[in-house]
């Protein structure tokens, strides 16, 4: 499959707890081309996060283990490369912003200088060119007076100039993926405008692909082309935006587009809830790992795991109920 | 003070400074104008949401009318009783009227207490029931927001974020209040958990017959639940109005522009709408802009929002905005 820039087969991640093996991401497969942004949805624990830390090889193991899987980036396997090589990978041609601004910057040092050491890694820049491309990366994110800030610390910065700061260092070595994991979470609504904008202009200015981990259906559905909704580490449904939001197939998709009351409703309407809590999987399901919290779950749901099947063109659901039909699919 | 029967709350000009001191003897350098002069109120049965960005006061205003905090000026009438110039002893026979939700269910709830101990220490505090009596209460509470009653005997760490807040919403209801400041009830669950809390709090309101204060940011959840809904930035209320006139004809540029920016989850109508990215950061509440106090952000902002603040005037019949190119 040469058009596709990463693609991730059958991935498995394990973490041993003290309560037993987690299975926290179970056979996680999907592609990204070249340029094109995909959503990664889900609750907390669901195993978006950890998909994409496994991609990156960021488990610490122990406890955390990479059990099966392969996930080929131009042609080689991620998983098994050495430490070294990935080392290069990870911040170079793959990048990742985090969650949360507030910590992923270390405090006692200077924006700067946590900018320039990744130039001067990377890319082997001296110390001035590494200062003189970090102006440059500022200035791109718009941080205002960008020449002045470089001897600022992050306490000094705001939430949301910080995500900025950690966008303008993911994007220092012109990365090919860029990971963004919840970046804009911390955030104000407004401030979090400013930095979905950003994104997109920059993804349109650079070209990189992007995979963007949210647990917000709203957030993705202005951003990404095509969406993967995960639950207890399974994707459980995947589509483009547009076919994904008009016509979800999965029980949980639907639930979690009804849970969500929207601006631009004309009605008032008691919100559909989902009952239940999310699992946690001490082993490997038999079952549909959503069956305990499904209103359609028919005895054949109990019997075995749904996989991931093509429903209409480009849009597959781990689901054995025709959720418009309300009938058994096969 | 109001001879209008349908106000429950009533707060007038409500000022909320948190001084801010320096040095080895504790010299007061400057103010934090967190609330700074907020005046709205609240019908029985209804529900005000409170809306704005973080650092904007809405928690404060809320906890400032609980008496929480002692307001640094203004007045808060509840049942025509001005809260502001009672005694702590007062204060605390007040509070079996108004409660109030926590925005953290991890934090809000004592990790050495049992549920039993949670849920019904209002009921020891205030002397409503002891012994036998209060258990029975604690399971009848835990009932109403659909809580097994056999949990009564464990620990806040075995219950998920949602089932928290259900302990909190019990011991908010334990005293039987008729007003309760719901702090972001639902900001720190996940989307599915969110919609069964929101949905029980409705229910309540039916069942009791409460008056919600509902803080939040989330502005698609705000104008789910709320009757009526107030913006707050930097310590004021800029605008008010009935739910579906503020969401459908918004007047401050600062609402239009919080409006603009709540992501819709639907690709076809996100892609129709127009956008109002709003420029920069919130400013200091310690040393707030003069005149108004959004026009450092405001694409409108003319000579006289340095100048003059504006006030908070009427525009319709239950509609008001601060702001002079309105």
């Amino acid at each position: 499959m040469p058009d596709l820039l990463l693609d991730v087969q059958g991935l498995e991640t394990q973490f041993k707890t003290p309560d037993g093996i987690v299975h926290a991401v179970n056979g996680v497969s999907f592609g990204l081309k070249e340029g094109e942004t995909l959503g990664l949805v889900g609750e907390s624990g669901c195993g978006k996060t950890v998909t994409v830390l496994s991609v990156l090889r960021l488990i610490a193991s122990p406890p955390g283990k990479i059990t099966a899987g392969k996930a080929f980036f131009l042609g080689k396997d991620l998983l098994q490369m050495s430490s070294e090589d990935i080392r290069h990978v990870r911040g170079g041609q793959i990048a990742v912003v985090f969650q949360d601004p507030m910590t992923s910057l270390n405090p006692v040092l200077t924006i700067g200088a946590q900018m320039e050491e990744q130039l001067m890694l990377h890319l082997g820049m001296t110390r001035k060119q590494a200062k003189s491309r970090s102006v440059e990366l500022l200035e791109k994110v718009g941080i205002p007076n960008a020449k002045d800030r470089l001897p600022d610390y992050p306490h000094q910065f705001s939430g949301g100039m910080r995500q900025r700061v950690m966008i303008a260092m993911a994007l220092s070595c012109d990365p090919q993926i860029l990971i963004a994991d919840e970046p804009t979470t911390a955030l104000d609504v407004t401030i979090q405008a400013q930095i979905i904008e950003l994104v997109k202009r920059l993804r349109n200015e650079l070209g990189m692909a992007i995979i963007w981990i949210t647990h917000d259906l709203g957030v993705i559905a202005g951003l990404a082309r095509r969406v993967s909704v995960m639950y207890g580490g399974y994707i459980i449904e995947e589509a483009s935006v547009e076919e994904l939001y008009a016509h979800p197939q999965h029980p949980y998709t639907i639930g979690l587009l009804g849970s969500l009351p929207r601006l631009d409703s004309r009605t008032h309407q008691r919100l559909f809830s989902i009952n239940g809590l999310p699992p946690v999987l001490y082993a490997i399901p038999q079952a549909c790992p959503f069956a305990p919290r499904c209103k359609w779950v028919m005895e054949h749901c109990w019997k075995e795991n749904p996989m991931l099947e093509q429903v209409s063109p480009d849009h597959r659901a781990a689901c054995w109920v025709d959720t418009k039909t309300g009938r058994s699919r096969s | 003070m109001s001879a209008n029967n349908d106000i429950l709350l009533q707060v007038e000009n409500l000022f909320m400074h948190f001084p801010i001191y320096r040095g080895v003897f504790r010299k007061q350098v400057g103010v934090v104008h967190a609330v700074d002069g907020v005046s709205f109120d609240i019908k029985r049965g209804e529900t005000l949401g409170l809306v704005g960005e973080s650092g904007c006061g809405k928690t404060t205003t809320g906890r400032a009318i609980l008496q929480l905090y002692k307001p640094t000026a203004g007045y808060v009438f509840f049942n025509d009783t001005d809260l502001t110039t009672l005694k702590d002893e007062e204060i605390r026979f007040m509070r079996r009227e108004m409660q109030m939700i926590f925005q953290d269910p991890y934090a809000s709830l004592n990790p050495r207490m049992t549920v039993m101990e949670i849920v019904g220490e209002p009921l020891v505090v205030h002397g409503i029931a002891s012994g036998k009596q209060i258990q029975e209460k604690v399971e009848q509470l835990l009932e109403v927001v659909k809580l097994n009653p056999a949990f009564a005997s464990r620990y806040p760490h075995e219950f998920s974020g949602g089932q928290r807040q259900r302990i909190g919403v019990a011991r908010a209801l334990a005293l039987q209040p008729s007003f309760i400041v719901c702090d972001e009830p639902i900001s720190a669950l996940d989307v599915s958990i969110q919609a069964q809390v929101v949905n029980l709090l409705e229910d309540l309101q039916k069942e009791f017959n409460l008056t919600y204060l509902f803080i939040a940011h989330d502005l698609s959840m705000v104008r789910h639940i709320s009757d009526r809904v107030a913006v707050m930035y930097l310590g004021i209320i800029v605008e008010i109005a009935d739910r579906n006139d503020l969401y459908s004809s918004p007047l401050h540029p600062y609402t239009q522009a919080l409006l603009s920016a709540v992501p819709i989850p639907d690709p076809v109508s996100d892609a129709k709408r127009r956008r109002r990215v709003l420029e920069g950061d919130v400013p200091s509440p310690v040393n707030p802009p003069s005149g108004c106090r959004f026009r450092t952000r405001c694409w409108l902002a003319d000579k006289i929002c340095e100048e003059k603040v504006p006030e908070l005037r009427k525009i319709a019949n239950s509609h008001a905005v601060a702001c002079h190119m309105v």
